[in-house]
Order: C-alpha cells, then structure tokens, then sequence
C-alpha cells in the first residue's frame, strides 16, 4: 500500500494553505478594502478546482488510489463532488457577499469560516477510514455552529446556533459510539479491512448491526431526515441568508459521500440491514418534509421542510447499493445543492436593506417588478417540485427508478405521490410572483456579478434539463456504471 | 420541399425558440409581440403543411423519424416520427397555434409578450407530444405542457383562476406520475425507452393490468373521463378564452392520443381484459355527463361538459373494438370504431374551440358567461348569432357537420360489439341536441334581453375570420371526411392487427 504519496490530497492542502492565509491576510487589510479577501476565496476556489482535476493519480486498471496509510482515498466519484463543491461554492460566495455587505457584516471570518468548512467537506469525501469521517465531519460542523451565530446581535441566530450545537454535538457521539462498535466487531478503523472483516464473518453481527444503527442515526442526523430533523427549520431559520444557502448546499455533498463511504464501502455486506433503515428513514422525510411545509409562511422554513424531503430523496437512490443508485444519489445532491443556492439567492436578492426577504408574502408580484428574476425563481421552483423540462425532474426520475431497481415498488409510489402534494408549496410561491400584486414597486437592483450568477444558476435549471444527458453522464461515470 | 429536412424538430422548436424570442421583446412593446407571435405561428403552420404534403398515408411506419441520444447512460433517445394517428393532430395543434394569436389580438392587453409567448411554447410541446417515439421524452413533453397552462390560466384567468390553475396542475400531475413509475418499470424490464420497441416486448397479463392502470392514471384525468373530470369545468370557466381553446381543441386530445399509443398497443392484452372498465367509464361519461351539461347556468361550463361527454365517444371508439372482434371475424367495425374515435378527436377539436370562441365573443362585450345574462342575440348581432348556431348544431351532431361523422362512426361500431353499447351512446344526440339547442334558444333567439345586449356590436373582421376559418373546417370535415379517414387508414389497421395478438404468451405465462 503506498503510504506517502501525500500528492493525493493537494487540494486539500491548497485549501487549508489557503484558508490560513486569508486568517493572516485580515489582519493587514483595512475593511473598506476587504473586496481583497473575497477575491481570494474565489482564487482559493478556483485554483482548487485547477488542482483536482490536473490530478492524475490513477494508474493502470485502477479506480482509486490512497494515501496517508489507506485513510484518505482519491476516486473520480470524489473529485466529481468536489469539483462541484468548489463551483456552487463560488456561487455562495457571490451572493454571500451582497447579502454581507448589505447587513454590514461582510467580515473575514466568513471566508475562513467556510473555507475550513470547506476543507472538512473535502475530507469526507475522500475519507476511507473511521477516523479521517469523524475528522471531516467535526470540522464541517464546528465550523457550521459557528456561521450560524454570525450575526452575533440576532437572538434567533444565537439560539439557533445553541439547537444546532447541542443536538450535532449528540449526533456526533453516536456515530463515535457506532464507530467503536464497528470497530470493536471488526478491529480496524480502515473502511476496506472493515469489508473484508465483515465479508469474512470475523465479528459478530450482533454488534455489527448494534454499530450500524448508531452510524445511520448519526448520518441522519447530520443529513437531517426525518425523524432526526428537528434542527433543520430553526437552523435554516435562525441563521442568516447567506449562512442557510452555505449550509442548505455544501455540506449535504459531504453527506452524501459519507454515507456512500459508509454504507457501501465499510458496510456493504449489511445492504439488507441499512436498505430496511434507510427506506424507512427516506418515506418518512418525504412524507413529513412535504407535509410540513405546505403550512409554512417563512419561506426559509418552507426550504428547510422541502430540504428534508429532498433528503429522503436523495436516500432513495442509495437504496439498491448500485453504481446506478449512488449515481443517482450523487446526481442529485449536485442539483439539490445548484436548486438550493439559487432560491437562497433569490432570498437574498429580495432583501431589502437590513430586513430579510423571508416571508412567502414578499414575493408577490415578482412578475411584475422583474420579469426576469421572476422567471429564475419560476425555473428553481419547478425544478424542485420535479417538473420536467427542469433539472430536479431528472433527478427525481432516477433515484425513483433506483427505488424501483431495489423492488421497493411502495416506496416509489408514496415518493411520487408526496412529490405531487409538495408541488402545491411550490406553485404557491409561482402563483405569488405571478398571479398576486405587488406589495412594493421598490425596483430591485444588485450588483453585475450577482445578477450574471444569479441568471447562470436559473438557466442551468433548464439548460441541465434539456441537456441531462452530460451531468447524469459524468455521475454515472464516477461510479464507473 | 427538401425530404431530409427536420421537419419535425421544427415544429416543436421553432415555437418554443419564438416563444422565448418574444419574452425579450419587454412590456412595452405590444403590437411587436402580437406580429412575432403571428409570423411564428404560421410559419409553423405552413411547416406542418409542408408535413402533410410529404406525408405518405400508404404505409404505418413512423414518418420523418429523427434519431439521436439524449441520455445515453439509460439509453434514452430524442427520437421523433409520426403516423396515421400523430400527423391529423398535429396539424390540429398548428391550426389552433395561428387561431389563438388571432384570437387575443385585441381582448389582451397586459403582459401581451408573455401571453402570446405562453401560447407559442405550448404548441411546440404540444406538437412534441404527438411526435415522440421515446417515452421519457412523451413525459418531458407532456408534463412540460402543463407549465404554460398553468400560467395563462393563472395571470389572465377570471376571478377564481387560481383555485382552478393549482386544481388543474396537481390533478393531472398526480395522474400522470403514476404512469411515469410505469414507464420506469418498463424500461427496467427492456432496457429501452422506445415505443415502438415496447409494442412488441413480451409481459405478463398481471404486468400488463398494472401498467395499464398506470397509463389509464394519466390519460384518463387528461382526456378526461368520469369521475376524474372535476378539473377541467373549473379550468374551462376560469382560463382565458384563448386558454379555454386550447385546453378544449388539443390538450384534451393528448389524452385520446396517449390511448392509442400507449394503452392499447404495449398493454393490449390488459385493455382486451379490462375494456368493461373503459367501456362503462365511458358510457356513464357520455349520458351521465351529458344530463349535467344541460342544467349548466354559465356558458364556458356548459361547452365544457359538453367537451368531456364528447370525449367518452373517444374512448368508447377506441375500446369496444375487443368487443367487435369476439362478435364478427372481420373486424371491419373496430377499424370503424378507432376511425370514429379519430374523426371525433379532430371535429370536436374544431367544434370545442369554436363554441369557447363564440362565448369569448360574447364575454369580451358584456363581461358574463352566464346565460341569463343575454337572450335575443340574434337581433343584435345577426352574423354572430350564424355562426354560433352552425356551431351548436355542429356540436349536437347535425348531419352535414364534422360532429355527425365521428359520433356516428362510433354509434355504428357500437351496433357491432352491443346494441346497449349503442343505444346509451345514441342518447347523446338526445342530451347533445337538447343542451345545445336549449342553449341557442335562450342565448341568441328570442327577445332582447336587456338594454346591455341590445347595445351589443356584432362581430368585427378578425373574429369573422376565426369563425369563419372554424366554419369551413367544421362543414369540410362534415361533408367530406374522406382524406382525413385516408390519411389514417394504414395506422389504424396496423394497430388493430397488432393488438390482436395476445403478448403474454411470449413472455411464456
């Protein structure tokens, strides 16, 4: 096993360089000039991306190569991900930085914050021990609890924070408590011994699945399916905009992976057992995500009962344990997380100065104050409801025909009926835009590069629709279907 | 015109491209938007004339196919030919496209650019329905339609349009999604998405009841049939005239469509074993619906049952051909039935728009649809009040008109499978002279009604001309049905002889 090619994980070491140096930068750089620092990040970003996918690491016959004595693991389903990471966060930051100027908190910390958060993301991806997942993820969410009490006046940041802190906090201590079980039946940390040891019959299965319970209660908590999602609405709610569109999108990526890593990876040979949990755990985000939000009326809360009934979705496509399914999964966080940060976007657009756009009610009228953003929150709206031309329809045709590959014909049909009640909660905010008259005639106006990404964000809802055959082809081919 | 031309890709993406070519012309400028739309839309239809005229009746086989991988990872395909069944609707929908523009000219005067853009996308999606041979390209195409329907009845609907426009969205949604986990399972079990591949895929009689109940899921909400039709008088009522024609003369022709490609050819042997379902649906749809059209009060709901009695013809024609075949060995009368069902789609499409037309009319002068609002008419608007009356008659069957044809092709089939059959569907002309005439009379005979109707100014030159064009299809058709039963013929009998053979018994059940 090659052990010290640390090359593998350049990225990461770019990102965490990177992160450190905009830590530095801050102090030299006086705040009317801190446009610097976004400049960075984006470098930071881009770079990154650069690095991923000049990477060529595989050799001959080969679908992954690891490091760092089998803990970390460079696959193309990984850099997939992270290459998406990078792209959508650049688009967070883009409209992070509107919304942070707007209510003067455009600090530093938010760069760093999120960069480390960044770099857990990245970890987890690429994590292939129990340590390295533990790792990725406290980083990941240490740095989330903090972003959400940015705004350090708001009481309902605040608290927020505290939710979100104490219930990921015991989210954490199961899955380290799964983890040790795992590791006591299986003797190793590393995900590949773990599957050999299982496939082997070495440790009993008793505590195996005991393990496995816990591991899935601490991925559902950090995914946020039902019935672990009680953090969702106040988190999403609490924070500020531009910290919900960072949490509602990258981190998810990460949670997809690790379930991936986990379950599959480690835990292949308990398919039977996880498939029953996970089944239950994605009818229940469905059926309760949709059912939620249709009585909402913050529309923050609104896209946190719709994230938990995308999640479920998202668990459908892990269902079958095929590379089709985990495609499919991956295909769908990558256009949840695109879905995700254009109407966080558009929150942020709408926002006036020091109120946040966040009841449904400011979106009256839309249409006739701005045709053209009207039609970006048109297009996301669709494509989240699932209706074809749109992006999520495509989405939501495969993991539902990944449902039916495992022969669970009764979930696919609860998915596909709660997907009709969900697309009430969303014609609701079309039929806002469209069919209502404003409440203001207060023009609208953002800055040249928001209103380029913001446009670019709708029209891949269309544009990946109408040509999803690309995207879906580029997941499938991670998983080497 | 050049044979290897695209013609069908055309069709659908010159009005989609022209749609959102005239959502950029802005609010300003109206009169620009309303030309772009009026260029669009008959340079469309000339196109689909161009089709016509190529178009080679003699043989079943798929005209004009195109071919080309859409997702390749699960082999789906943009692939796109037409038959017998597609051309005539087709051409339908590029009619309608050209009339609809007339027809808003001058009735919309907010948002025009999204108007006619609305109307031009939906009739390139409409025209991808009846051309798609690949079934998840048909659920793209068909689902996408429901979006600029949504809006047009949602932004230029009447006062409950919103109730109606989400009533109308989460119905047919909730119908067709069912077929979509058909569709999926279809594929999982061939490993294609095409049609025509899945025509001839072997699969069980249980198999085969299951999908057949998935397609009837969504057809059936879309045609629509008893019980599941409670979305569409709301949506008729509320939905703009030009809305309303288009809901009436095509998207509920979808439906019809998506029998004859869908239900009857993949899962025949379930729709031999489940025609009663079909058959009793339909009856009750064409009496039982037919005495609720004739306690309407308000016009657009009136023609809007009046719609959906009419469409039970459809479906009858098409299912009790297993009937004819177990009765005669010929089978003359299924291709009589199917032929009917054809005629009754392409006339009631004609016949449905005009009559949503003329209560447009109406609507535009005195602001009501509802009946005891008018009387006497004809005094007022002499030209108005012939046209409508050719129209009603049309649409309760009159001999000489399209409407007679279809209804009565249909009946005759019927003779050959049960005389019941045929009795309960001959009461239409019953319910269909009753409702309609009783209509006329108290809408455009009689005396003045009130000060507001003498006041009235008959029809202008633009809506003469719509009505006008309406008229002599509706009398061509009546009159002389021959090309459009020719231009069918090959289809119907290669349909016909396809689903007389049982499937399972390939899959070895």
């Amino acid at each position: 096993m090659n052990t010290t090619n640390m090359l593998l994980a350049a990225p990461e070491f770019w990102v965490l360089i990177m992160a450190c140096v905009i830590l530095i930068a801050d102090l030299f750089i006086r705040e009317e000039r801190r446009g610097i620092i976004h400049m960075m990040a984006m470098i930071t970003l881009v770079f990154a991306a650069i690095i991923t996918v000049r990477g060529d690491y595989l050799s001959e016959g080969l679908r992954s190569a690891t490091a760092f004595n089998g803990s970390f693991i460079r696959d193309p389903m990984g850099d997939v991900l992270k290459l998406f990471s990078f792209f959508i966060l650049g688009i967070v930051y883009v409209y992070a930085k509107f919304y942070l100027r707007q209510f003067r908190m455009f600090r530093t910390d938010f760069y760093t914050l999120t960069l480390f958060a960044l770099l857990g993301v990245m970890l987890l991806i690429s994590a292939n021990s129990l340590v390295t997942i533990y790792l990725g993820l406290e980083l990941t969410s240490l740095s989330t609890y903090a972003l959400v009490a940015f705004d350090r006046e708001s009481k309902r940041g605040s608290e927020a924070a505290m939710k979100y802190f104490v219930l990921g906090s015991m989210a954490s201590g199961m899955l380290l408590y799964g983890m040790s079980m795992i590791y006591g039946a299986t003797g190793s940390m590393d995900l590949a011994d773990i599957s050999v040891a299982i496939s082997n019959q070495d440790g009993d299965s008793m505590i195996l699945v005991f393990g496995l319970v816990f591991l899935v209660v601490g991925l559902a908590f950090k995914l946020g399916v039902v019935p672990f999602h009680m953090w969702i609405p106040d988190v999403y709610e609490g924070a500020p905009a531009a910290v919900t569109l960072f949490i509602s999108a990258i981190p998810k990526m990460a949670g997809f992976a690790m379930a991936y890593r986990l379950l599959y990876t480690g835990l292949g040979d308990l398919h039977t057992d996880w498939q029953q949990m996970l089944s239950i755990l994605a009818v229940l985000s469905i059926v309760l995500g949709n059912l939620a939000a249709i009585a909402q009326t913050n529309i923050k809360r609104m896209l946190a009962y719709s994230t938990i009934s995308h999640m479920g979705f998202i668990l459908m496509g892990l269902l079958p344990g095929t590379a089709d399914g985990f495609g499919a999964s991956m295909y769908y966080v990558i256009v949840y997380s695109l879905m995700s940060a254009g109407a966080f976007g558009m929150i942020i657009l709408l926002s006036a100065r020091g109120v946040e756009a966040e009841q449904l009610d400011d979106f009256k009228g839309l249409n006739q104050r701005n045709g053209w953003y009207a039609a970006i929150m048109a297009m996301i709206m669709f494509s989240m409801a699932g209706v074809p031309v749109f992006v999520g329809f495509f989405a939501k045709w495969l993991v539902i025909k990944a449902a039916l590959d495992a022969g669970l014909l009764w979930l696919a049909i609860s998915a596909v009926i709660f997907s009709v009640v969900g697309a009430f909660y969303y014609l609701r905010v079309i039929k806002l835009m469209y069919f209502d008259e404003p409440l203001t005639e207060s023009p609208i106006d953002a800055p040249v590069d928001f209103n380029a990404v913001i446009s670019l964000n709708g029209l891949l809802m269309l544009g990946l629709g109408v040509f999803s055959g690309s995207l879906i082809a580029v997941c499938m081919s991670a998983f080497g279907a | 015109m050049a044979s290897n031309w695209p013609i069908l890709s055309i069709l659908i993406w010159l009005p989609i491209l022209g749609g959102l070519a005239i959502l950029t012309v802005g609010n300003q400028r109206a009169p620009l938007a309303r030309v772009m739309a009026l260029v669009i839309s008959i340079l469309v239809f000339v196109f689909s004339i161009f089709m016509l005229m190529a178009f080679d009746p003699s043989t079943a086989a798929m005209k004009f196919s195109e071919l080309s991988p859409w997702i390749a990872a699960f082999n789906v395909n943009y692939h796109l030919g037409v038959d017998g069944f597609s051309v005539p609707l087709i051409l339908l929908t590029t009619f309608f496209g050209v009339l609809v523009v007339i027809a808003g000219w001058e009735v919309i005067q907010e948002r025009v650019q999204q108007y006619m853009a609305a109307f031009l996308i939906m009739e390139g999606l409409m025209v991808g329905v009846f051309s798609a041979l690949d079934a998840l390209l048909f659920y793209v195409f068909f689902e996408a339609m429901l979006i600029p329907m949504f809006l047009l009845i949602g932004m230029w609907g009447g006062p409950r349009r919103v109730y109606a426009t989400i009533k109308f969205f989460l119905y047919t949604f909730l119908g067709s999604v069912f077929m979509l986990i058909g569709l999926i399972y279809l594929y999982i079990q061939s490993g294609t998405w095409s049609i025509l591949e899945w025509q001839d895929f072997p699969l069980t009689l249980e198999v085969q009841k299951w999908l057949f109940l998935g397609f009837l899921a969504a057809f059936s909400v879309k045609i629509p049939m008893w019980p599941v039709h409670t979305w569409l008088p709301d949506a008729h009522v509320e939905a703009p005239t030009g809305g309303s024609v288009i809901l009436a003369a095509i998207m509920l022709k979808i439906g019809g469509y998506g029998f004859i490609r869908f239900s009857l050819p993949i899962t025949p042997d379930a729709a031999a074993a489940l025609d009663w379902l079909i058959i009793a649906l339909s009856l009750i749809t064409v009496v039982y619906i037919g005495f609720v059209a004739l306690v309407q009060e308000d016009m657009k709901k009136l023609i809007a049952y009046s719609s959906i009695s009419h469409m039970g013809f459809v479906t009858l024609g098409l299912f009790i051909a297993f009937a004819i075949f177990q009765n005669s060995d010929g089978g003359e009368g299924a291709a009589l039935g199917v032929e009917g069902a054809m005629v009754q789609m392409i006339s009631h499409g004609f016949i449905s728009g005009a009559l949503f037309l003329c209560v447009g009319v109406l609507y535009d002068r005195l602001h009501s649809r509802m009946i005891v609002d008018y009387g006497g008419v004809a005094h007022t608007m002499p030209w108005f009040a012939a046209f409508a009356v050719l129209f009603f008659m049309a649409n309760s069957g009159l001999p000489g008109t399209s409407g007679f044809v279809g209804e009565f092709m249909v009946i005759l089939a019927a003779f050959q499978a049960n005389f019941w059959y045929a009795f309960l569907a001959s009461l239409t002309l019953i319910l269909g002279a009753a409702y309609s005439l009783w209509l006329v009379k108290r809408v455009i005979f009689g005396p003045v009604g009130s000060k507001k109707v003498a006041k009235l100014e008959d029809i202008n030159a633009r809506e003469a001309l719509v009505l006008g064009t309406l008229a002599v299809a509706v009398l061509l058709l009546g009159l002389w049905p021959e090309p459009l039963v020719n231009l069918m013929h090959a289809s119907v009998d290669q349909l016909l002889a396809h689903i007389q053979q049982p499937k399972f018994t390939m899959a070895g059940n």
